[in-house]
Formats: C-alpha cells, sequence, structure tokens
C-alpha cells in the first residue's frame, strides 16, 4: 500500500510558539487512522496544517505523491481532500439542503441528485430535516450534516476533527458506525482526530498519539489501546 | 366563565386607565409649563421677551394621556397573555402577502408616474412627487447594491459611498471631457456625444466603480467585521478628500457643472424641431425629461434586483451566503474565498456606480458635499432596517425611511406660533427619528422588516425558512 498522506518533519508556528516539533506520519489509501490526544497537543493544529491554514512552516505533506505543502487551502480541498472542521461549522441559516449543496459546490452539482440519495441512506434524520435551517438541529444532527457535506465532494481522504465533541454516547456510536461503514463498503480512507480515545482506537486500523506537537507513540489501533502509558493517560475511565 | 371574566377585567381597567391618564395629563401639564410653555427669546432690540406656547404643551399632555390610557387597555392590562394570537394572525397574512410583494411593488412603481400626474392634476405640479420618486428610487438601488455586499457576502462596508462617488464623478469626468467629445465628435458625426454621451458614459462608470471595489477589496481581505468596517469607512473619506483636493482633476469644492443632460437614446429632450416632443408629437414640456429619468433609475433597480437575485441562485451567491455564515467552512469546501469577496465587493460597487452616474445625469452637477459618510450610513441603515438580504424589507425601508425624511419637510403646521415657532424646521429633527426608527426595529424586529426568506434553491417547493433561533446580527 502505498501512502495516500504523508506528513515529513511538518512543523507549525503560532507566531514563535511551535506548536508542531515536527510531525511524521501517514495515511495509507483505505485505511483508518486515528490521531489521539490531550487538550492543546496540538491535534487541531495539525488537522488545519493539512488544509494549509495555518501552513506548515517545515516539512513536507505529501497527497497522492504530490507537494500540496504550499498550496492555498481551496486548492488543497479541491485535490479530493474533505473536512468536517471541529465545531462542526455547518452554515446556521442556510436549510439543510443548501448546506449540502455547498459541499457539492466543488463539482458544480454533477453527481448531486445520486449522492443526496446516498446521504439520505446513511443519514435518514437528514431526509426528515432537508428544509430546516442547519442552526436548528439537534448536536448529532449538525455532525451528520458536516460528515455528509464533506462526503458530497466525493472525497479520497475524509478528514474528521472532534466528530464526538459534545454528543451524546449513543449519537458517537452512530457516528462511528457510519464511519466504519464508509470505510468497509466504499473503501474511504479517514483520518480522525479524537479524544474520544477509546472508541476511536477501536475503530481505527492504525492510531498514532500526539503529545506537546510531537508523535510519541504509533501503531495499530488494538496494539495502543494495550498499551499502559496510552491506558493510564487517555482512557482512565474512558472504557 | 371566559367571558365573564374579561368582562369584569374591563370594567375594572377602564375606570383605572382613566383616571392614571387624567393624572398624567394634568402633571405633564404642570411639568412642561416653566419648561415648555414659557419661552424667553431675544428681541432684535435687545431685551428678552416672553412667548407664551400653551398650545404645545396642551399637545404633549394630550400624547401623554393617549399614550398611557392606550398602554393600559393593551400592555398593562391585567392577566394580558403574552405572545399573542393576533401575532400569529399577522404572520400567515404577512405569509400570504409576501409573494405577491415584488410584482405588486414593481406595478406600482411603473404606474408612479401615471398616478402621480393624476393626483397633482396635471403634468407641470407632478413634479414634486416624480422628484420623490427619483429621490427614493436612487436610494432602493443603492440599497440593493449595498445588499449585495453586507446582506448577502455579509462584509460590513461603511464607504460605500465611495463607490457612488466613483460613479458620478467617473460620469462627469467622462461626458463632459473635451478631447473625448471632440474626438468621437469628428469620427461619428457633429452632434454625437450630446446625444449617446449618458448611454457610452454610464456602463463605464459602472465598470470603473466595480473596478474601484477590486482596489479596495485587495487589501482588505485579511479583515473581518469591525475591523473591514473600519478600514471601508476610511476609504470613503480617502474618496472625498482626494475629489475636494485634487482640483486639477476634479475642480475640488467646486464641483464639475454642465454636465451633458440626458437623452431619449439619442433623442434631446429640448424644445427644438429634432427634440422629443416635436418627434412623438408631444407638445414640450420640461417634465418629460424628469418622467424618463425616473424611468431610467427604475430600469437600473430591477436591473440590481434581478442581478441579485440571479446571482443568488449561481454558485457564486451561494458562496456569498456561505461565506456570510462561516468563512472556515467555506475554505474547508474548497471555496476559494479571495476571490469570493472581491466579485461581492466589486458587483456590489459596479452597482453603487451605476446609481452614482445616474445621481450626476439627473442633477448635472457633482461636487464632494454629496458623497459624506452620512449618505453611507443611511444606505447602510436602510438595508438593516429592511432585513440583511431580503430585498423587498430593503426596498420598503428605503421609501419609509427616505420617503418619511421628506414628509417632514411638509410638517408646516408645526410652525404655528402656538405650537413651535416659526423658526421651528422639522427636517432639521429627520436624523432623531432616524434614530428612533432604527431603535424601534431593532427593538421589535431584531433582524429587520423582513426576517425570513425563502431557501434560495429547493428540491421540489419552496419552503420558508424562518428567522427564528439564529443568532442576532449575525450577518
Amino acid at each position: 500500500m502505498s501512502a495516500l498522506l504523508s506528513l515529513a518533519g511538518v512543523k507549525t508556528f503560532y507566531g514563535k510558539i511551535m506548536a508542531l516539533r515536527g510531525v511524521d506520519l501517514e495515511v495509507n489509501e483505505g485505511e483508518i487512522v486515528t490521531l489521539i490526544g490531550a487538550n492543546g497537543a496540538g491535534k487541531s493544529t495539525l488537522m488545519m496544517t493539512i488544509c494549509g491554514a495555518p501552513r506548515a512552516q517545515e516539512g513536507t505533506i505529501l497527497f497522492a505523491g504530490q507537494d500540496i505543502t504550499r498550496l492555498p487551502t481551496h486548492e488543497i480541498m479541491r485535490m479530493n481532500i474533505a473536512q468536517s472542521p471541529e465545531g462542526r461549522r455547518i452554515f446556521p441559516r442556510m436549510s439543510v439542503y443548501e448546506n449540502l449543496q455547498m459541499g457539492a459546490a466543488l463539482h458544480g452539482g454533477v453527481h448531486f441528485a445520486q449522492d443526496l440519495e446516498r446521504m439520505f441512506e446513511m443519514f435518514p434524520r437528514l431526509k426528515e430535516r432537508l428544509h430546516q435551517r442547519g442552526g436548528t438541529l439537534s448536536g448529532g444532527e449538525q455532525q451528520m450534516l458536516a460528515i455528509a457535506r464533506a462526503l458530497m465532494s466525493r472525497p479520497r481522504l475524509l478528514l474528521l476533527d472532534e466528530p464526538s465533541l459534545g454528543l451524546a454516547p449513543l449519537v458517537v456510536r452512530q457516528i462511528f458506525d457510519v464511519i466504519r461503514d464508509l470505510n468497509q463498503t466504499e473503501g474511504l480512507t479517514v483520518f480522525l482526530v479524537e479524544q474520544n480515545a477509546y472508541h476511536a482506537l477501536k475503530l481505527a486500523h492504525r492510531g498514532y498519539v500526539l503529545v506537546n506537537g510531537a508523535i510519541t507513540m504509533a501503531g495499530t489501533g488494538r496494539d495502543l489501546l494495550e498499551r499502559p502509558e496510552v491506558k493510564a493517560a487517555y482512557l482512565e475511565g474512558g472504557a | 366563565m371566559q367571558a365573564g371574566v374579561s368582562a369584569g377585567s374591563r370594567e375594572a381597567v377602564l375606570p383605572v386607565a382613566l383616571k392614571d391618564s387624567a393624572i398624567s395629563a394634568v402633571l405633564t401639564f404642570l411639568v412642561l409649563t416653566p419648561l415648555v410653555g414659557l419661552r424667553a427669546t431675544e428681541d432684535s432690540g435687545g431685551p428678552l421677551i416672553l412667548t407664551y406656547r400653551f398650545g404645545l404643551v396642551l399637545i404633549f399632555a394630550a400624547i401623554v394621556a393617549v399614550l398611557r390610557f392606550v398602554l393600559h387597555l393593551t400592555l398593562w392590562r391585567p392577566g394580558r397573555i403574552k405572545g399573542a394570537r393576533r401575532n400569529a394572525a399577522l404572520a400567515s397574512l404577512a405569509e400570504k402577502a409576501e409573494p405577491l410583494a415584488k410584482p405588486v411593488f414593481f406595478a406600482f412603481a411603473i404606474a408612479f408616474p401615471v398616478l402621480a400626474i393624476l393626483a397633482a392634476g396635471d403634468l407641470g405640479s407632478s413634479r414634486y412627487y416624480i422628484d420623490l420618486g427619483i429621490y427614493i428610487m436612487t436610494y432602493v438601488m443603492l440599497g440593493w447594491g449595498l445588499n449585495i455586499v453586507v446582506g448577502l457576502a455579509g462584509l460590513l462596508d461603511l464607504g460605500y459611498v465611495a463607490f457612488y462617488a466613483v460613479g458620478a464623478y467617473a460620469f462627469a469626468l467622462l461626458s463632459t471631457s473635451v478631447p473625448l467629445n471632440d474626438f468621437l465628435d469628428g469620427h461619428l458625426g457633429e452632434g454625437f456625444w450630446a446625444a449617446w454621451a449618458f448611454w457610452l458614459c454610464l456602463p463605464i462608470s459602472g465598470l470603473l466603480a466595480g473596478f474601484w471595489g477590486l482596489i479596495l477589496g485587495f487589501p482588505v481581505l485579511r479583515l473581518r467585521g469591525d475591523y473591514l468596517a473600519i478600514v471601508t469607512l476610511a476609504f470613503g473619506e480617502i474618496i472625498r478628500l482626494v475629489l475636494i483636493n485634487w482640483v486639477d482633476l476634479t475642480n475640488g469644492g467646486a464641483g464639475i457643472s454642465s454636465i451633458p443632460a440626458i437623452t431619449f437614446f439619442g433623442i434631446p429632450f429640448t424644445s427644438g424641431d429634432d427634440g422629443f416632443a416635436a418627434l412623438f408629437g408631444l407638445p414640450f414640456n420640461a417634465m418629460h425629461r424628469i418622467i424618463f429619468l425616473y424611468f431610467v433609475i427604475l430600469a437600473l433597480a430591477a436591473l440590481t434586483a434581478l442581478a441579485t437575485v440571479r446571482l443568488r441562485r449561481m454558485p457564486v451567491g451561494r458562496a456569498w451566503e456561505a461565506l456570510r455564515e462561516d468563512e472556515i467552512a467555506c475554505r474547508s469546501l474548497g471555496i476559494n474565498t479571495t476571490l469570493t469577496k472581491l466579485t461581492a465587493f466589486s458587483i456590489g460597487a459596479m452597482f453603487g456606480g451605476f446609481a452614482g452616474a445616474f445621481f450626476a445625469v439627473r442633477v448635472r452637477f457633482v461636487s464632494p458635499e454629496s458623497f459624506t459618510f452620512m449618505e453611507s450610513a443611511v444606505i447602510l441603515a436602510i438595508v438593516v432596517l429592511g432585513g440583511m438580504g431580503s430585498q423587498m424589507g430593503v426596498a420598503a425601508s428605503a421609501i419609509l425611511l427616505i420617503g418619511g425624511m421628506e414628509l417632514l419637510r411638509n410638517l408646516t403646521f408645526l410652525k404655528d406660533p402656538w405650537l413651535l415657532g416659526a423658526d421651528f424646521d422639522p427636517t432639521l429633527y429627520r436624523m432623531l427619528i432616524f434614530g428612533f426608527a432604527m431603535v424601534a426595529v431593532m427593538v421589535w424586529r431584531p433582524r429587520g422588516l423582513v426576517s425570513s426568506r425563502l431557501a434560495t434553491i429547493f428540491l421540489k417547493e419552496r419552503k420558508k425558512v424562518s428567522g427564528d433561533l439564529v443568532k442576532e446580527g449575525h450577518g
């Protein structure tokens, strides 16, 4: 398997503060890879650095063999990377339908109707809420909308930033089930950033642990779950 | 039981309300008599003389009494249930009326000159109304133009008047340009420029203003919200100061005059044999030009509205709306936010430029005085009061605010010596009323007069997207 996304020695700064201290990471085609870490470890920074905002000051980011380190954000997203950003960031005053259309904007809505049906199968709730404003949905529905919106662009790589944030355990399970389904049936590659380490590692093929802007551990999801350091730091009472 | 309760409470309410409003009226009268009723003014000779304005005091007392009486019967009524069925009825009525609003508005706008002439009696005396119509329609157009920037793309622009000024000055400079005149007359025949100046310069002025929108757009791309507002405000002032100080080009504060008049597609509105009246077999009347101007601004405003509606359905329009909602989400969907902002800025500016060119040809004189910050503020107030993003709301608030200010001019009865005196000028208070209107709308309708909107794109049927449950003042 070749790496679909690979980061090598990526360093990102906020002013003079180094938020990422040389991250090396690979996501292979067809994998679910999860990145766990505590608050402020730089998980979201890593996610946003892949998208080019903020830009990595050192190191390279390759996607499908192409260097995307210096590309503007919208060009990166046009290479079939889709992102469901942290905090969901749906368009609150636009209807669910309009939100989904924005997701398909890249392709000019070529296979829009078809993709819309696919989303309805995956998230029946969105069909019920189609003409409601995005801002009136519940948290779980908004997360579903954010993922559906990202999927509307038919991505090769889906970046998910904390999809479980602020959701009830049952809803979290639903969302993780959908991610697993997408990966198994369609072979979608997923890079998942999570604080909910137990569920995320169980879901993932491989995982990375980020501490203070540097990767400290890597391994298969199962492997990481077994490690005492991971258990102590991220799973206390979580499982 | 229900009826008995309400009848009983009404019996109790009425005497209380009457008593309270009587007391309030007396108190108001007593308090205001020395404050308002007696007025010391300096006579031309020197000594102070006392004037009495008891009529005014009585009016204030009556206003207080009536207001308190009404409040007792409505808002302060014991056992009144908040939230209201009446509002629901009103809302459903509004919902039914809404699809009609646009056709009715445009039908009225088209028929307006005829109605004005009928109301005034003859062509000559309808001038006031048609001038007012032109004036209001200019602001409707400016409101719609700014609506693209503020209402759709969510970029707070406090310097919109800059583009209005660029359009007006571009038009004035081009149409009075002697070399251009000589060149075109030399190649295309004598009198060509006089006949066609407006129709050639109008699009150029709009494009120039749009170009200036781009120039302003570039440096402010990184800014949002308050910071953007400050920079656009500064830009508006810079343009005005340049117009004042670049005397060689703009003739400074004296302005540019003798701008060629509008023609009926090449036919001048003159009394001569080749004039509009003679060619159409009508008796000459200066009003022909005014009425034609009205239709030109109506067409320009309609063009703005139409372009906005079309753009909203196109990807770029949806990108504007998405940009207003969430810039980061936009970028994560692969939308080029830089380009999106620039198009919003320059298209909004272009329509401002068209309006400016129209202003120049209507008044036939431009000077920096016409393009102060006050204009920007009024246009922005029109957009905000109308409900950002709503075209009919913007039109309604333009009519209310501009027409309302004009009405104040006609309140001459206030100059009665028993009331406010001959030196009272109601027009001075228009900004005060403006402020009151703003406060009132923001209290009762925080999202503007027309706050709900139809989904721009829809699957099978149009569904209303309500304005509720959304953060206020959020774009």
